[in-house]
This record gives structure tokens, C-alpha cells and sequence, in this order.
């Protein structure tokens, strides 16, 4: 173990480190789908492009920031407060490293499945406030689509749970020394990451969005920072998802001792941020009732019968000396 | 910890004064969830972080989203906030009031009388309410089952549709 690290400075750098990595991923996001389509992307302002992010800041930024008059105007402005605030509360009780870590919460993951189901809200409260058809259409669909899903995710982490018998992600990263649980885990792993992809209503479950139908979804009135944050919480969301993943089934810190455990944390959630980004460049979006049959009719099914086989071994290795 | 106890709880009660006094529905739904989550909040101070979880899970997560989902189908507009006015008279509030006061005087009692534990309990975790529900109160585990599993028939008998061919020589509904 290091030495314990002032509580404070632990929550800034990963304030910080969040908050820059976040606007970064627009770019990571545009050159990578660019690079999968056979096209540059953004690749004039900077090297690489990068400070393409920057001008986006800046365009968002000075960009009129309008409240409709026929919006509910409180409920307007703090809607995309909560998704920000509540992606961002999940990150305290991931173990970046032995002993980085914010609070190490005996429920960690509960905790973080309760900050993720307030994210429903700013969908729901968003698309409500702004009086608009598509925007509740938008609205309605995340609603559904996030309290379906949000069931599986629940039920898919269990099995981790039940093989290391607590709810702390610093436990459960340490039990998985000599093997990690994406071996025995793999179906709880797969269907938790379909799961973390709904939760972040990424494509292919961009169903509250899905520009193509219905505008912008619940976001359709927002405009200047207020869209940036829903834009920012996006992917704040997908670094928490890929964070949980890697803590749960692909062994947080651990690694080969020629990397420090931080470095070797941060290269194993890129690989699944670029999965991510992967699955956008190369899915579909399914319809509406589709999603949710996918869910309800395989998803909840599988993941019980998981949770039930791994209960049964866990027990007939107890009871077998 | 004992401050953060009273803060939340004061903040809870006050939470729900507004949720029953807002004539708008959805703002009355967001009190409803700083009240659960203040709740949840008082819970955790009084060592029990595992139901203090479920409670913003289940409560403040699943349930009220769930409520504010009924009511975004319902399209209400600016005609129910005056038609909640003419309901919420000062009449209505007489009845809760004086069964409140019964309550209130009961608490006036108890808090007097000295016969309270402190704030400071020892943590109950996750495998000593799990320990709990599946050995003394499995009955009611086993009775919550089985009404969540009617409740989930009944919705499947009332969503039930017939299948509906949309074809032109073959336009008849079959069962």
C-alpha cells in the first residue's frame, strides 16, 4: 500500500482527471468513427486535430443560450445539472489504484447503482420541461428504456458479488488476483456491459435520441452550455460505465509490475471507451419495441439463470471441503 | 455524524410540506424525491447503508420514475394546476392536521419520557438484513413474492392484445 493520500487532493485529481478526459473523448470519439468510415475527421486545428475540442467549447459557449417560453423553466435549468452531478458521484467509489480512491464505501456498488438510476431523471425531467412533442416522446422512451435496464445491470453485477461476498469494489478488485472474472463471469459480463451501454443510452440504444426519428429526443429545445452538459454527461457516463467494467470483471489496477497500477487502470477503460465508440461506428439502432423485448425476454432470463447457476456453485463449494 | 442526522431529517420534513402543498404535479414529485433521498440519508446515519441504498434504488430510482411516467402519458397542462387549487382547500388540511397532532403529541411524549436510543447504532450490513429477511421474516419475503407475481399477471391480462393481421385479403382479427 502507498502512503494514504489527503482525501481532498484524491477527489481533485479525479474531478480533474474526469473533467478533461470527458471533452477529450469528442475528439477521440470523431477521429476514431473517421478512421472507421475511411475518412480524416476533424484534422485542421492542431495537431491531430485536437484542439477541435476547444473550438467546440468556445462554439458552445457563446453560442445564445434560450429558454423556450413555454418551458418549465426550473426544471429546465436543472435537468442537465443531474446528469452531470450524478455520472460524476458514481466515480466515488471506483479504486483507480491500491488506495487511490475516494471513499471506499462497503455498498460501493450499490452506491453506484443508485447514482445511476437518479440519471434517469435528467432524461425524464428534460424532456418534460421542454413542452415539446418529440422532447416527451424522447423522454417517455428513456424512462422506459433506463428502469428496464437498470434491472439487468443490477442483476449482472450480482454474480460478482457472490463470488467475492461484498459490495466494495476495492474487495472485490483484490479477489481477482489469480483469475479475473470475466472467465467465470463472462455471460454476467456480457450482459452488463449491454446493460452499462443502455444505462449511457449510447447507440445502438440511442433510442431516447435517435436523431433520425425523433430530432434530438429529450434534448431537442436545449441549446449552448445547457445541451454541452447533457453532451459532457454522455460521456462522463461512458467512463463510468467502462470504469465499473474493468473494476468488476477485468481485474481495476492489476497488471504486470512494470506499469503503475493507475496506468494500467486508465489502458484498460480506453479499450472499453473505444468499444464504445466501436459499436456506434458499426450497429444499428433497433426499434423501440425491439429494445425492450431484447431486454425483457432474453436479458432478465439469462442473467437469473446466471445469478442462479453461480449461487449453486458458490454453495456446492462451501459444503464440499 | 449527529448533525448531519438532523439537517437531513429537517430537510426530509420539509421536503414533504412542499410535496403535499404544490399545486403541479411533477414539482411535487421532485420533492417527493429530495424527501426519499433525505430519508435515505437519515437511514445511512443511523447505520443502516445497505437499506439507505435500496431505498434510493427502489424508491427514488424506480418508483417515482415510474409515477412520472404515468403522468407524462396523462398530458396534464396548465388546467389541473387551477383544478388542484379548488381541491386544496383549507378545509381538506383539517382532518390530517388533527390525526397529526394525535402524533405529534405521541413524539412530545416519547422524546420526554427519555425512553430513546441515540443516534449512534451499531452498522447493520448487507448479510445481517440479508440473514434477517430469509430466516425469521421469510414468510413475508415469500408473501411480497407472491403479491409482486399476481401483480405482474394482472398487468399481463389487461396489456394483452389480439393479433392484428394488416393485410388486404387477409383482414380479419385473429385470436
Amino acid at each position: 500500500m502507498e502512503a494514504p493520500i489527503h482525501p481532498m487532493l484524491i477527489v481533485a485529481g479525479v474531478l480533474g482527471g474526469v473533467m478533461l478526459v470527458a471533452p477529450g473523448l469528442i475528439w477521440l470519439e470523431r477521429r476514431l468513427l473517421a478512421l472507421w468510415q475511411d475518412r480524416y475527421g476533424p484534422n485542421r486545428a492542431g495537431p491531430f486535430g485536437v484542439l477541435v475540442v476547444l473550438a467546440d467549447t468556445l462554439k458552445l459557449f457563446f453560442k445564445e443560450d434560450w429558454t423556450p417560453p413555454f418551458a418549465d423553466k426550473k426544471v429546465f435549468i436543472v435537468a442537465p445539472a443531474i446528469v452531470v452531478i450524478t455520472a460524476l458521484l458514481g466515480f466515488v467509489v471506483i479504486p483507480f489504484a491500491p488506495g487511490f480512491i475516494v471513499s471506499d464505501l462497503n455498498i460501493g456498488i450499490l452506491f453506484f447503482l443508485a447514482t445511476s438510476s437518479m440519471g434517469a431523471y435528467s432524461i425524464i425531467l428534460g424532456g418534460w420541461a421542454s413542452n415539446n412533442k418529440y422532447a416527451l416522446l424522447g423522454a417517455m422512451r428513456g424512462a422506459a428504456q433506463m428502469i428496464s435496464y437498470e434491472v439487468f445491470m443490477g442483476l449482472s453485477m450480482m454474480g460478482v458479488v457472490l463470488l467475492t461476498g461484498s459490495f466494495s469494489l476495492q474487495t472485490i478488485v483484490n479477489a481477482q488476483q489469480d483469475l479475473w472474472f470475466v472467465v467465470p463471469q463472462f455471460v454476467g459480463f456480457v450482459t452488463f456491459l449491454i446493460a452499462g451501454i443502455a444505462e449511457t443510452h449510447r447507440l445502438p440504444f440511442d433510442i431516447p435520441e435517435s436523431e433520425s426519428e425523433i430530432i434530438a429526443g429529450f434534448h431537442s429545445e436545449y441549446s449552448g452550455m445547457k445541451f454541452g452538459m447533457f453532451f459532457v454527461g454522455e460521456y462522463i457516463g461512458i467512463i463510468l460505465i467502462s470504469s465499473i467494467t474493468v473494476c468488476l470483471y477485468f481485474g481495476g489496477w492489476l497488471g504486470p509490475a512494470f506499469l503503475p497500477p493507475v496506468v494500467w487502470f486508465i489502458l484498460k477503460t480506453f479499450v472499453f471507451i473505444i468499444l464504445f465508440i466501436l459499436l456506434r461506428a458499426s450497429l444499428p439502432r433497433p426499434r423501440y419495441d425491439q429494445l425492450m423485448d431484447f431486454g425483457w425476454k432474453i436479458l432478465l432470463p439469462v442473467t437469473i439463470i446466471n445469478l442462479m447457476i453461480t449461487a449453486a456453485i458458490v454453495l456446492f463449494n462451501e459444503n464440499s471441503p | 455524524m449527529e448533525a448531519t442526522f438532523y439537517i437531513a431529517s429537517a430537510v426530509a420534513v420539509l421536503a414533504t410540506i412542499m410535496v403535499i402543498t404544490r399545486y403541479n404535479m411533477v414539482h411535487a414529485l421532485l420533492y417527493l424525491i429530495v424527501s426519499f433521498l433525505a430519508i435515505a440519508v437519515v437511514i445511512f446515519v443511523l447505520g443502516a447503508p445497505f437499506i439507505a441504498a435500496l431505498e434510493i434504488i427502489i424508491y427514488a430510482g424506480a418508483i417515482v420514475v415510474l409515477i412520472i411516467f404515468v403522468i407524462m402519458m396523462l398530458n396534464l397542462r396548465e388546467e389541473t394546476v387551477t383544478q388542484e387549487k379548488t381541491w386544496l382547500t383549507k378545509e381538506v388540511y383539517v382532518g390530517p392536521a388533527l390525526l397529526s397532532v394525535v402524533l405529534l403529541a405521541e413524539i412530545v411524549y416519547i422524546i420526554t419520557s427519555g425512553e430513546t436510543t441515540s443516534v449512534n447504532q451499531p452498522v447493520i450490513d448487507a448479510t445481517a438484513v440479508g440473514v434477517s429477511l430469509y430466516g425469521p421474516y421469510v414468510i413475508g419475503v415469500e408473501l411480497c413474492g407472491i403479491l409482486l407475481m399476481s401483480g405482474i399477471v394482472g398487468a399481463y391480462h389487461l396489456g394483452r392484445q389480439k393479433k392484428k393481421i394488416v393485410h388486404r385479403f387477409l383482414e380479419k382479427i385473429e385470436e
